[in-house]
């Protein structure tokens, strides 16, 4: 998996896009995708038969509902195959979850219409679904990064509508994540590893151009 | 599949991506440059001249607007969590430390806020009773005095009750934030540091609701999330969560889409999204502890 090409890009002088880079390429880091291709082939293999086809908010929801898919499909697996000693507490509220996920990728499928990207097939071959340590690191990853997606991407939706849709998911998905990050460890809802001396969530705070 | 290459497509697909993160717009471009001169602590600048300029007629309100009514709220927020903290309230190791980390946050976002306001912050005085709030929700708002009679009159002497106040005012400043989006849009500076505050608001809403629930008692089956149209079983908050229960999303009906069983149900439709308030809805709820 070629991804360490995109991750050098997480300084300070991140190129311009690369807001978006950043989240795919914390998603790839922790090997949920099978990263098939060479990074220098950006363009979508046209037997992948992906095509955006869609500009504006609609690229951005996009790319939202990609996002959305994966979390789905996670939680999904999660789900059908709980990790050893589960509590009854933990599969009721990861139950939860994956519904809530399903009910984005549903409605940012449903949104979009003729302009959606096509359903994804997610490969979590490398995470091991008994394991409860590694379940829950992964889907904090998921969840802060799905944070941190939607903050970025923010003050690029033109449309108030859209916009504000994206902010009733992100506060979701922050309650997901301190939930993920109390599990792990107690007490870490928003510790400063990813709060930053202002309060703000650290991995987006003002981009540097 | 590589999501990496969707998102190049995108940026193929969508010309204007680029000019939206880089906006050849004059005066935004003077708005983004000088947010990346600055360090994110020191904007002690005019910035509601600079954003007044970006949209013209046409703001519904100005951003320094926006950022006092933030400001008011995290003063109450601090001012709360401040007392809480100092009072002989005994919570458990845990719960004092996360009472802690939600203190500094709070703390932190009314400095960020008089910092990027700078002259133009109101003043923490001007608040309450000369600065005081009536945390159990009974300042008198004609004759700004705190009774100390509300319907929380426990909230300093009562674990559960701060609690239960914890969980409202958390769940009310996430719905204020996500309300004002819309005022913020397309200002790149003003609108990341408000999600940033925003989502952080919901993490400690999150952490908040796993404590009542680990409390158990009446909060025992609190969920990290907002379950349906007001699920703090108190009556006296309804209208701090005043159309949660909303499953209309944009033009989809979230509880007629599929599910994993059977469609959306309608506590997961209500849970996946959280709904805004308006300033005005938000005023008329929090008055009662002394925001002017």
């Amino acid at each position: 998996m070629k991804t360490e090409t995109h991750i050098e890009q997480q300084g300070p002088v991140m190129a311009r896009r690369s807001f978006l880079r950043y989240a795919g390429a914390g998603i790839a880091g922790v090997g949920l995708l099978t990263a098939t291709s060479c990074v220098k082939d950006h363009r979508v293999m046209p037997n992948t038969g992906i095509d955006i086809g869609a500009k504006g908010d609609l690229a951005i929801l996009n790319y939202a509902y990609a996002l959305e898919q994966l979390e789905a499909a996670f939680y999904i697996q999660v789900a059908a195959t709980p990790y050893s000693g589960i509590t009854a507490a933990e599969t009721a509220l990861l139950t939860d979850i994956r519904d809530h996920e399903v009910a984005h990728r549903e409605f940012f499928k449903a949104a979009l219409g003729s302009n959606a990207i096509q359903a994804l097939t997610p490969d979590f071959s490398s995470i091991d679904f008994s394991n409860r340590t590694k379940v829950l690191t992964a889907a904090q990853a998921f969840e802060d990064t799905g944070v941190s997606a939607y903050n970025g991407a923010g003050y690029l939706i033109k449309d108030a509508t859209y916009l504000t849709l994206a902010g009733k998911i992100v506060s979701v998905e922050a309650r997901h994540s301190a939930y993920m990050r109390n599990l792990i460890t107690a007490g870490s809802f928003a510790d400063n590893t990813i709060i930053d001396a202002n309060g703000m969530y650290k991995a987006q705070t003002i981009p540097q151009y | 599949m590589n999501l990496l290459n969707i998102i190049e497509e995108i940026n193929i697909a969508d010309p204007e991506f680029q000019d939206r993160i880089s906006p050849r717009r004059a005066v935004i471009k003077n708005i983004t440059s000088f947010g990346s001169k600055v360090a994110v602590a020191a904007l002690p600048m005019a910035f509601s001249t600079l954003f007044k300029k970006a949209y013209g007629q046409t703001a519904p309100l100005t951003v320094s607007d926006v950022l006092n009514y933030a400001l008011k709220l995290e003063y109450l927020e601090a001012a709360f969590y401040n007392a809480g903290v100092a009072s002989a309230l005994s919570f458990s190791t845990a719960e004092k430390a996360a009472l802690v980390t939600i203190q500094t946050h709070e703390n932190a976002h009314v400095n960020f806020l008089k910092g990027v306001l700078g002259i133009n912050a109101v003043a923490q005085t001007s608040q309450g009773m000369n600065g005081t709030y009536d945390f159990t929700g009974g300042f008198n708002t004609t004759t700004n005095i705190v009774t100390g009679t509300g319907p929380f009159s426990t909230v300093l002497t009562d674990i559960d009750t701060y609690f239960a106040v914890a969980q409202v005012f958390e769940d009310t400043g996430v719905r204020a934030y996500k309300g004002q989006a819309r005022n913020l849009l397309g200002n790149h500076t003003v609108s990341t540091a408000a999600l940033n505050i925003h989502s952080v608001e919901a993490r400690h809403a999150s952490a908040i609701r796993q404590i009542r629930r680990a409390r158990g008692g009446a909060g025992a089956t609190t969920k990290p999330w907002i379950t349906g149209a007001n699920d703090t079983g108190i009556a006296a908050v309804n209208g701090n969560y005043a159309g949660e229960d909303n499953v209309v999303q944009g033009p989809v009906t979230i509880t007629n889409l599929p599910g994993v069983s059977g469609n959306v149900s309608v506590n997961a439709a209500t849970e996946a999204f959280t709904e805004p308030l308006t300033m005005t809805q938000v005023v008329a709820l929090v008055n009662i502890f002394g925001v002017r």
